[in-house]
């Protein structure tokens, strides 16, 4: 860590280091890169499309922002997970300056969907032997020793350790999940590292490539996704009237996190600040949200205190909003509870109108394009919104993207099992 | 600001039954241990000791809705938070973090292998496979095998609305999960944090896992470091929880601590001969100076050529005794890191001991490292 004198050592308003972000990348299901997927989400253009990825016979939902640009053959969750990671990665690394090729100096926290084997890597086992499938038959063909790869492809630190091996981050890498709001919770790790001072710099990612027949039918089944297919461009629509459901979308974003005194100190362009983190359980129900909104409503609070802010400072929220009745319903609740009058006018969109729900990435995407809409001064707009809901007086930047002078973001990520993560992010500071 | 981190919460379930008590005297004299040898065979297994689930998931609605590893991990955070005195304290559960170290959920075995058995002469793979699994997966599975659920459940079942976090990635996640929630703790971001992590071994999902790489011991049960006839782990039924808690807070409102948690390393070497013996050694360095006579409690795996590496690092500690964690309860995955602290924390608990060291190598990746102190 370079020394870094303590009488000019920048401090936020509890007297820790700020946490700076020096570098940037994103993949989604718009391209590949900041320019591509700004210029696709600044013009309204969606990145859903009829999936082909895997026969969608038969499925309620046939439909999804899957990422199909990156592999020419047959791949798995994790082997795409890792792909986007590496690219996000790559991008982020490669602005920040920080570091070598290969050798970044900081620590690495992933929010890594959770992956297990997958139905033709069984298939592929059970075709070498005879007669009924079981998993003592499976057994038998793994003992052979003939499909050992499939070990480190499933286990669930493989991912994060190709990445940790690739871009030689320090330190144990940890893989975390807190559903949907993984990765606002990896970056929350970074910020959290940092203020403690065990680490100057951090790469925190949240990747998630792992839309498959049984992963689309599962969340299926529980009613979570939206059913109107045709047009599929058309059926990400948050807070709409008409929403019934998410759209999965994959992706991954990446940020390069650095103590802001070290970041100045060699000359880094700093583009923004993460200033502060809120998280609160729900222990309410596995997979709805709270009705009264209040895990939400004090993860923003939080995050609020956290960064030393009001909600009077706040110029935009980018939405959890992903399209289900029950979620753009408790968002904009639990907003109005926290924003108060001023709700109806303060610009709220939802980036998932675009690119799905990239689930797991999801915190990480979203941050990285709230960042995106600090520096272009633009906000991305909630496309599909012919139908507003009356129930919810929202300005969610209908359709169109708007400039606006935006110096200050709450990102929302409220997930399934009661996580709630929001994170405060700001433009650099001014005078440094 | 570095501040003191004691361990005011001990749960702690596997195949030789609960509670710090049962543990200790397992330490103690060495209770026999629980081997079935047949129902997985070739693949021994240390069965779960069957628990009251009533005593701490009092609801039948919630009980159905987990599968094992879950109603494990909720049932052992349960008896965390009672030895913590925690459980009524509704004010200190608003605040409680949680930090778990999970794996995956289980899969429907029958429906697998019946989708597996029938694909073969299906004409449209791709088409059956959606058919089967639309009909044939039961839509409340997919709960109970999102890895945060078990962090979700242990939320809902004991009424805790602070914030949980879940940690994979096989062992090094159940070392990340304490290393992590005892920094935060010491540096002020935390007051209290119930940390842990759940394995339930009874699966063939997991064993399929581990056999695809040749980790698993077959046959019958030897000791952790003595397999060489044929090294691999041996898995067992476990989970630990521990209510970790600043030392002033701890003090203030008048918690027995069990003992203090003086400091936690974690490595990722990478794997060649060697490396996993010269982490722990470096790991070892970073805990501080060891008292002659320590407790090593280790969490070692029982794989070839590591394990034999682990007992190289502990042998350099000064006269330690050394205890395997596998081979009173088996090896836990995730939990294994932290049913071993459990243990080093039990034997405090009860002056055992006077200070213990506990050391772990996952299988594949990971080192990690915890020293405790009398509190």
């Amino acid at each position: 860590m370079n020394a870094i004198n303590p009488a000019s050592a920048h401090r936020d308003s509890k007297g820790r280091p700020l946490v700076a972000v020096t570098g940037l990348g994103i993949v989604t299901s718009l391209g590949q890169g900041k320019e591509t997927n700004w210029e696709a989400l600044t013009a309204g253009k969606s990145g859903i499309h009829r999936i082909e990825r895997f026969p969608t016979q038969g499925l309620r939902t046939t439909i999804g922002g899957t990422v199909d640009f990156l592999f020419d053959g047959s791949f798995t969750a994790p082997q795409l997970s890792e792909k986007l990671a590496t690219l996000a990665a790559q991008e982020a690394i490669g602005q920040s300056g920080l570091g070598q090729p290969g050798d970044f100096p900081g620590e690495l926290f992933m929010a890594v969907p959770p992956v297990e084997m997958e139905w033709p890597q069984k298939q592929e086992m059970a075709a070498t032997v005879e007669g009924d499938v079981d998993y003592d038959v499976l057994l038998k063909v793994a003992s052979t020793g003939k499909f050992a790869p499939m070990h480190e492809l499933f286990v669930f630190a493989g991912v994060a350790d190709h990445i940790a091996d690739r871009f030689g981050t320090r330190g144990s890498p940890i893989s975390l999940s807190t559903a949907c709001s993984s990765g606002a919770t990896a970056i929350q790790m970074g910020v959290e590292a940092i203020r403690r001072g065990e680490t100057s710099a951090a790469l925190c990612i949240g990747t998630d490539g792992s839309i498959h027949a049984e992963a689309l039918i599962r969340f299926s089944l529980l009613s979570a996704l939206s059913t109107q297919n045709d047009p599929p461009e058309g059926a990400s629509k948050p807070f709409s009237k008409n929403r019934d459901g998410f759209v999965m979308g994959e992706g991954a974003g990446a940020l390069v996190l650095e103590d802001y005194d070290h970041a100045l100190a060699r000359g880094a362009t700093i583009l923004g600040i993460v200033a502060g983190c809120g998280e609160r359980g729900d222990g309410f129900h596995r997979t709805r949200s709270s009705p009264d909104g209040k895990p939400a409503i004090l993860a923003m609070q939080d995050a609020l205190a956290d960064a030393g802010l009001t909600p009077d400072d706040v110029d935009y929220i980018n939405a959890h909003g992903t399209s289900t009745p029950e979620n753009d319903k408790m968002e904009a609740m639990s907003c109005a509870a926290v924003f108060g009058e001023r709700m109806p006018n303060l610009p709220i969109s939802s980036n998932k109108s675009m690119v799905g729900h990239t689930l797991t990435a999801a915190g990480a995407v979203e941050a990285v394009i709230s960042f995106l809409t600090i520096a272009n001064g633009t906000i991305p707009p909630t496309i599909n919104y012919n139908v507003p809901d009356p129930a919810i007086a929202l300005d969610v930047v209908p359709n169109t993207a708007r400039e606006a002078k935006v110096k200050t973001v709450l990102s929302n990520s409220f997930g399934f099992g009661g996580q709630n993560t929001c994170l405060v992010l700001t433009a650099p500071p001014e005078a440094a | 600001m570095q501040r003191d981190v004691v361990i005011t919460g001990v749960g702690l379930a596997s195949s030789l039954g609960e509670g710090i008590e049962t543990h200790a005297a397992a330490l103690g004299d060495g209770t026999a241990l629980v081997v079935d040898t047949t129902s997985f065979a070739p693949y021994p297994v240390h069965p779960l000791k069957p628990l009251e689930l009533d005593r701490q998931i009092p609801k039948k609605s919630d009980q159905r809705q987990m599968e094992p590893w879950q109603r494990l991990g909720v049932y052992t955070a349960g008896l965390a938070l009672d030895s913590a005195g925690l459980k009524e304290d509704a004010e200190a559960k608003a605040a409680l973090q949680v930090i778990v170290a999970a794996g995956g959920g289980e899969r429907d075995h029958a429906v697998d292998s019946a989708i597996l058995t029938d694909m073969r002469g299906a004409g449209d793979p791709g088409s059956f496979l959606n058919e089967r699994l639309m009909g044939d997966l039961r839509p409340t599975l997919f709960l109970a095998q999102l890895s945060n659920l078990l962090a979700g459940n242990i939320g809902i079942v004991h009424g805790i609305t602070g914030a949980s976090r879940t940690f994979m990635g096989e062992e090094q996640s159940g070392v990340d999960a304490i290393r992590i929630a005892h920094a935060r703790i010491a540096s002020g971001q935390a007051e209290t944090i119930l940390v842990g992590g759940s394995y339930n071994a009874e699966r063939r999902d997991m064993l399929l896992l581990f056999e695809l790489g040749g980790y698993l011991r077959q046959g019958g049960f030897a000791p952790v470091f003595a397999r060489d006839d044929a090294p691999g782990l041996i898995s067992g039924s476990a989970s630990a929880f521990l209510v970790l808690e600043s030392a002033e807070r701890a003090a203030a409102r008048g918690a027995r601590a069990h003992a203090r948690l003086g400091a936690v390393a974690a490595a990722r070497s990478k794997r060649q001969p060697g490396t996993v013996e010269a982490a722990l050694r470096g790991l070892l360095a970073e805990l501080g100076t060891v008292s002659a006579g320590a407790l090593a409690i280790s969490a070692a795996t029982g794989v070839a050529g590591i394990t034999a590496e682990e007992a190289a690092a502990i042998a350099s500690l000064p006269q330690a005794r050394r205890v395997a964690t596998g081979d009173l309860v088996g090896h836990a995955v995730e939990a294994a890191f932290p049913v071993s602290v459990a243990l080093a924390a039990a034997a405090l608990s009860k002056g055992q001991t006077q200070e213990a060291v506990v050391t772990g190598a996952g299988h594949w990746r990971g080192e990690g490292a915890a020293h405790l102190l009398k509190a």
